[in-house]
């Protein structure tokens, strides 16, 4: 791997479910460190990709690099091993509500890495403290959280093996446009304390403005715009200008029953 | 001619239902393949196992003691009301324990677990499927198969067996308290008459029956959480197939397994 080689690499990405194409040949960079949020409207395959590249879909077909590696077709204990490098924070949180809440933080901790519960449990503590959740908090159930609260029980059970690449799925779905903005900030200080690599998908362009360096644009299964944050407002694209800016009219056209 | 009866559309249909079906067992034949294998290797998760096997015997014990006492009074009572028309009342011990253990105590066992315990394992499943916590489970090098299913099998092939073993002693002492209270039978006559015509290989025949009931319930009741969608209503679907196939396939597999246990 040198050290021009993105971290995620994505090309010519196929993904139909029966005779719905979602994703029409995508590509897409993910620099080392880098943040990158693709944006788009409900139904463009923001969901798919990553779980494309994450593994949990099987693209029909195109190349998914991490590292410079081939990830597609990848089992057993390859797979397992790329899976270490990820961390995931997931629309809904999918908090385990088996178990309590330092439970869901130290999971990766204790079963995929085998540590010792006391010591999982403190480095559990530890990361929900730097996402603002006290101790006591540890003891609760998933169901009992807020829905802020779960988000950030995500985020520390998302960076509790300091991963190196971390997703974010619409990180401030379902939240009011305060506890939007603190999860959005510690997204930003978490991808930037662990040196990670991390790749959003989002529809709320507050959330974007603040956590990517690189915004993407997906329509149609196709990456259509991509470029620096501060360039989103002259993208010259009109269908990124029609979607930043919310106007029912352009050139995109929502599948509205009328 | 209705457009169904037209002999190709017909064809079609039969062709498509029947490709289905073959997708639909080679798709379960997998995850049953899949699931053994991770049951049998390494990570294993005893703590979760120990929660099983607790879920599964431990709590079925109540609905399971319940119906095995009543169907040992029932079929007590019945019996008499049968024998009698030839006097021959004094082979009800016989027709209890034989009844209870080779046939009624696994198979009812086996479908009050599949109404308890496989449908709430694919509830529970299939709320973690459409609340992206089995994703979520990858996402954190977990396999799913192996975390939820793997334990869910291992408790059902154990535990059945225990629960019917206990289920076929409460019976027993079902058909003992309608004979002895109701019936006027002399209660060491009919311990005596019981041990009797008691057989070893009858209660293992059952018990053999538990493990493979234990394993249908339980992989079915995973197999449908796993793969079900669509939010609430999937789940209740998958909660209701659970609970249909494994009562079907329990009453099915009986009978072969009979044949397989007894036939000479």
């Amino acid at each position: 791997m040198t050290s021009s080689t993105p971290k995620i690499e994505v090309r010519d990405l196929h993904k139909a479910f029966g005779p719905k194409e979602v994703l029409t040949g995508l590509n897409l960079d993910v620099g080392v460190g880098e943040s990158v949020v693709v944006i788009g409207g409900s139904g463009t395959g923001k969901s798919v990709l990553i779980k494309c590249i994450i593994g949990l879909l099987k693209p029909d077909s195109g190349s998914i690099r991490i590292d410079g590696v081939e990830t597609i077709g990848m089992r057993g204990k390859d797979r397992e091993e790329v899976l270490k490098k990820f961390g995931m924070l997931f629309q809904g949180a999918a908090l385990f509500d088996s178990i309590n809440v330092w439970q869901n933080v130290a999971f990766a901790l204790i079963q995929s890495q085998g540590m010792d519960h006391n010591k999982a449990k403190g480095i559990a503590l530890e990361k929900m403290a730097q996402v603002g959740l006290g101790p006591e908090v540890g003891e609760l159930s998933p169901a009992e959280l807020s829905g802020g609260m779960q988000k950030r029980v995500g985020l520390a059970r998302a960076i509790a093996t300091q991963p190196q690449i971390i997703f974010f799925d619409e990180p401030t779905t379902g939240l009011d446009p305060i506890m939007g903005d603190v999860i959005n900030d510690l997204i930003v200080e978490s991808v930037r304390d662990l040196g990670a690599t991390a790749l959003s998908i989002t529809h709320d362009m507050a959330s974007a403005r603040k956590i990517a360096d690189r915004i993407a644009m997906i329509y149609e299964g196709k990456i259509i715009w991509a470029g620096p944050v501060r360039e989103i407002d002259s993208s010259g694209s009109d269908h990124v200008d029609q979607f930043i800016n919310g106007r029912a009219e352009g050139p995109i056209k929502m599948a509205v029953r009328g | 001619m209705h457009e169904f009866l037209h002999p190709i559309r017909f064809l079609k249909t039969v062709g498509r239902v029947f490709f289905a079906f073959l997708g639909a067992t080679g798709k379960l034949a997998i995850f049953t393949f899949t699931s053994l294998m991770h049951a049998l290797t390494p990570p294993y998760y005893p703590r979760l196992i120990g929660q099983q096997m607790i879920s599964v015997g431990y709590f079925s014990l109540p609905v399971v003691g319940l119906t095995a006492v009543f169907t040992g009074m029932v079929l007590a009572l019945q019996s008499y009301t049968g024998f009698s028309r030839f006097s021959a009342e004094s082979a009800i011990p016989n027709v209890v324990v034989l009844s209870i253990t080779r046939e009624l105590g696994p198979v009812l066992a086996g479908l009050m677990v599949a109404g308890r315990v496989g449908a709430a394992m694919a509830a529970e499943i299939g709320t973690m499927r459409v609340t992206e916590q089995i994703d979520a489970l990858v996402t954190l090098s977990t396999n799913p198969q192996k975390y939820l299913v793997a334990p869910r099998l291992i408790a059902g092939l154990a535990m059945l067996p225990l629960l019917v073993l206990v289920g076929d002693i409460i019976g027993v002492f079902g058909g003992y308290i309608v004979s002895v209270y109701k019936l006027g039978f002399n209660p060491s006559t009919y311990i005596i008459n019981t041990w009797n015509f008691f057989q070893v290989d009858d209660l293992v025949s059952g018990l053999i029956k538990a493990s493979v009931f234990g394993f249908i319930v339980t992989l079915l009741g995973c197999y449908n959480g796993f793969y079900s969608k669509g939010g609430a209503q999937g789940v209740g679907a998958a909660t209701t197939m659970a609970v249909v196939s494994a009562s079907i396939l329990i009453l099915c597999s009986d009978y072969f397994l009979t044949e397989l246990l007894f036939t000479k």
